[in-house]
C-alpha cells in the first residue's frame, strides 16, 4: 500500500511524499512506516502506542477510527492510507495573546 | 522565512473573511517551500464545520485536507499554511489556535475582520519538531 505523508512529517521520511509499505491491515502498514522511519513513531503515536488525537488516518476516503475493525481493518496492496494531521483554531472567547 | 504570495491570493483570503463574517472563514494554501519563504500559489477556501460556534473557532474536515493535498500532488503543490479569519478579534494567534496547531513548518494567516470589513493580516509560521518545543513566530507577508 501507499502512505502519503503530510508536509511537516516529510522532515521524517526523507522528504518522500509518499512512502510504500507492505501490511494486511492498517495497524500493519503503519508500524512498517516506522520500521522504516523510526522518528515517526512518536510524532504519529503516544507514548502508550495510540494514534495521537489530532492525527487522522485515513484508508481511502475512510477515517480509520470509524472503520468497524478501524486499525485492523484489511487493506490491500492498490489501496492508499493518507496521514492528515487536524487543523483548527479560532479567536475564541478567552482573548488573544499579544 | 517569509510569505509570498500574488496580490489577488492576498485579497481572496481577506475577501473569505468579509463574505463569512461574523463567522470565521477558513481555508489551505497550495504551493512550494524553499529555504527563503513559502511560496502560495492556490488558494483553496474551506467550510468550516465549527457550526456550533463559528463565530470563533474553525475546523476544516479532514475530507478537505486530503483532497487538498491530492490536488497539490495533481500540481506539484504542497500544503504551505492555512488562513483563518477573526471577526471583530485582533489579527494575532489565539491560545486555541496554538493548541490546536500541529503543521510545523507551515504559515498559519489571520485577518483580522471588524464589522465585515477586513483589517489587518498576520501570519505565523509555526517553529519547532513537536507539540513540546512548539511556537508560533510572526512571518512577514511579502505581495509579489
Amino acid at each position: 500500500m501507499e502512505i502519503h505523508i503530510p508536509t511537516p512529517l516529510r522532515t521524517y521520511t526523507g522528504k518522500q511524499e509518499t512512502v510504500s509499505v507492505e501490511g494486511a491491515t492498517v495497524a500493519e502498514g503503519l508500524a512498517a512506516l516506522t520500521a522504516a522511519h523510526p522518528a515517526m513513531q512518536q510524532h504519529l503515536f503516544t507514548a502508550e502506542g495510540k494514534l495521537r488525537s489530532f492525527v487522522n488516518v485515513y484508508l481511502n476516503d475512510d477515517d480509520v477510527r470509524y472503520l468497524p475493525a478501524k486499525e485492523d481493518s484489511p487493506v490491500s496492496p492498490t489501496d492508499e492510507l493518507t496521514i492528515i494531521p487536524s487543523i483548527a483554531g479560532g479567536a475564541a472567547s478567552r482573548g488573544c495573546r499579544r | 522565512m517569509s510569505l509570498l504570495l500574488s496580490k489577488d491570493l492576498y485579497q481572496q483570503l481577506r475577501t473569505h473573511g468579509e463574505e463569512t463574517y461574523p463567522h470565521e472563514c477558513c481555508g489551505i494554501l497550495l504551493g512550494k517551500s524553499t529555504e527563503e519563504n513559502l511560496h502560495v500559489r492556490q488558494l483553496i477556501r474551506a467550510g468550516n464545520t465549527r457550526t456550533d460556534s463559528a463565530h470563533n473557532r474553525y475546523n476544516i474536515a479532514p475530507q478537505e485536507l486530503i483532497q487538498a493535498q491530492r490536488e497539490g500532488r495533481k500540481q506539484g503543490l504542497d500544503i504551505v499554511g492555512f488562513y483563518h479569519s477573526h471577526p471583530d478579534h485582533p489579527a494575532q494567534w489565539s491560545t486555541t489556535d496554538f493548541a490546536e496547531a500541529h503543521w510545523f513548518g507551515c504559515a498559519y494567516v489571520i485577518t483580522a475582520v471588524e464589522q465585515g470589513a477586513a483589517q489587518i493580516t498576520n501570519s505565523f509560521l509555526l517553529t519547532g519538531t513537536s507539540e513540546d518545543d512548539k511556537a508560533f513566530v510572526p512571518q512577514f507577508i511579502a505581495i509579489e
